[in-house]
């Protein structure tokens, strides 16, 4: 009846039976959030922090097996650290800034990621999926120690849903019988084959890429080891795909991707022998190794219409999905959960209108929009889908072995970078003509050093206005949000870096930032009736 | 926004021509459709622009 649908990796909320499952009434929560995985409960996490009480209800009792996503972003890592469970994450993951292109038998060029100083956060950390959400679910145990109304319900599978105009009503199955709860919002984290979109007769409609990937997770015995590096080849001399990517995780594991092609007999490519046979083509007879773990996956490039249907809001894989080249799946849920957290934290605790969840539709509709964007580039290069496709392809990775001028047409994926929201609603027009365009409204803050420690985190997660080299009042407040102010002078930075991403040529400046850290407005100096109109807007109160 | 040059622009046009059809003499037809693509890459990376590239594009349909 609740039979596991896939092996887990441990236990992380095993079932209990809820006061809910025999009251005489359905329970209405605010936020119900169907699905465990890394965006539930960072959604969790998020409204949980904010006393917003959330109900995770999940059919399986933890984090499933194997190491999936991989790649975790420097943007995901300050979330998380908004979230306070960055700590362990950095901790355990593999740090890597060099990157090797091959093409045939020959390493045609190496890059550096060259990440920018000045930041808390890399660029990237390399470590299995389990680990994320189990960091995740240790920061929710903590929140719920201190009293964080945050709930996992595992082994709580929803069966059907109800829309009305102000809530919906939940069926539930339980290994004890079924039982329903309402919630003023429902966030659908359920997935890429989100049971969710189904019962809501959703539709999702996209490009399907005609080859398969085998992922082998393989721990070296002995000396044998790679650098921590991430090695690209195209059309590898050992032919165990025809395209592999070698990748570090933490524990002395690496990740291999082979491209092996569309018409692939599964169950036959999963048996081990053959798996060993293409690791073995790769890494040479003498190397050896102990199997980890290993899936064979195939991908599309889609995502709903909307992702608000009525009191029903749409994250991560359920609203969207791309290749795994340039790290935009997890990576982009987390800035969906960003994104939706406050909003909702708003509405529910009627400080903005419920229009203001439209904007959540419009802004992450656009990065999923940039994902897919790139993500089918990356694909078109990787897997060519002519003749003369590859033709190009091929002629680029020779050039680029002699001339510089090629690298950067090279795309084995582009590395997910946060999406900045040109054009939404929220954004009030640049009032720093002077200031540096990666810190226009819409933007994410990039994060600059301070005299002690860094900016990201005095920004903290509420709507903060940040003074640099300006006068400013000591507090704000409109319609019940309560604005901080946080002051700093950029010559508390001896490097010139906040001067650089938050200044360019002006001599001052006021940005008010959002409580997901992306800019919604930008002046030269305070102005009380500005920052005003600023805030309604960034708020949802005004167009 | 700079156009395309459509107008007569290069120097020696046959000298030109005769070294283009020099470059693929012995060629296989694999090997010269790899050789124009290479050569596509290096013209489109010397001109860099934008606007231009996409206004040969263009006119590259006639």
């Amino acid at each position: 009846m609740l039979d596991d649908r896939y092996q887990l990796a441990f236990k992380a909320y095993p079932y209990q039976r809820s006061p809910d499952q025999d009251a005489k009434t359905p329970v209405r929560h605010p936020v119900v959030i169907m699905g465990g995985g890394p965006i539930g409960v960072a959604t969790a996490l998020d409204l949980g922090r904010q006393g917003i009480r959330a109900i995770v209800l999940d059919d399986h009792e933890g984090v499933g097996m194997g190491s999936r996503a991989i790649c975790f972003a420097k943007r995901s890592l300050e979330i998380a650290d908004r979230y306070g469970c960055a700590g362990p994450m950095l901790e355990k993951g593999v740090v890597w800034n060099v990157g090797k292109v091959f093409y045939e038998d020959r390493n045609v060029f190496e890059f550096n990621l060259l990440p920018e100083d000045g930041h808390k956060f890399p660029a990237f950390i390399n470590m299995q999926q389990p680990y994320f959400e189990q960091f995740m679910i240790d920061r929710v145990r903590e929140l719920q120690a201190k009293g964080a109304p945050i709930e996992l319900r595992g082994k709580n599978r929803v069966d059907s849903v109800e829309m009305k105009e102000d809530h919906v009503v939940i069926h539930v199955m339980t290994l004890e019988g079924p039982y329903t709860i309402e919630a003023d919002w429902l966030i659908g984290a359920d997935g890429a084959n989100s049971p969710l979109r189904g019962m809501l007769g959703l539709e999702f409609e996209g490009r399907v890429f005609q080859d398969s990937f085998l992922i082998a997770d393989i721990k070296m015995k002995g000396d044998a080891s790679f650098p921590t590096e991430r090695w690209f080849w195209f059309e590898p001399p050992f032919k165990s795909g025809a395209s592999t990517l070698l990748h570090k995780q933490p524990d002395d594991v690496w990740r291999i991707d082979f491209q092996i092609g569309w018409d692939v007999d599964r169950k036959e490519e999963m048996k081990e022998e053959n798996i060993r046979a293409r690791l073995d083509a790769m890494l040479g007879p003498d190397i050896e190794y102990e199997m980890v773990w290993s899936s064979i996956y195939t991908f599309q490039c889609k995502r709903m219409d909307r992702f608000r249907e009525g009191r029903a809001l749409f994250a991560g894989d359920s609203a969207h999905q791309v290749s795994p080249f340039g790290a935009r799946g997890a990576n982009s849920g987390m800035q969906d959960v960003d994104n939706l957290g406050w909003k909702l934290g708003l509405v529910l605790s009627s400080k903005a209108p419920e229009t203001l969840l439209d904007s959540y539709d419009f802004e992450r509709g656009h990065g999923a929009d940039e994902n897919i964007l790139n993500s089918t580039r990356a694909t078109d290069f990787i897997t060519p889908k002519s003749e003369i496709s590859k033709i190009f392809r091929n002629a680029v990775l020779n050039l680029s072995e002699k001339h510089a001028f090629a690298r950067p047409l090279v795309n084995s994926g582009r590395l997910s970078v946060p999406c900045t929201y040109d054009g939404s609603s929220l954004n009030s027009v640049d009032g720093l003509n002077a200031g540096p365009l990666r810190t226009r409204p819409g933007s994410s803050c990039p994060d600059a050093p301070l005299a002690d420690g860094f900016l990201l985190p005095e920004l903290g997660d509420d709507f903060v206005i940040l003074a640099i080299d300006a006068e400013a009042p000591g507090a704000f407040e409109q319609s019940g949000l309560n604005v901080r102010v946080v002051s700093v002078s950029s010559v508390d930075d001896p490097s010139g870096q906040l001067a650089g991403r938050y200044l360019g040529e002006a001599h001052s400046a006021v940005y008010l930032i959002r409580p997901d850290q992306h800019v919604a407005a930008r002046f030269e100096h305070f102005c009380e009736a500005s920052m005003r109109a600023a805030l309604r807007r960034a708020s949802g109160q005004e167009a | 926004m700079s156009d395309v040059n459509l107008t007569p622009n290069i120097d020696r046009p046959d000298d030109f021509y005769a070294d283009l059809l020099g470059a693929h003499e012995g060629l296989s037809k694999e090997q010269s459709d790899a050789l124009n693509a290479r050569l596509i890459l290096v013209l489109a990376n010397h001109i860099g622009d934008s606007d231009v590239l996409r206004g040969a594009l263009e006119a590259a349909k006639l």
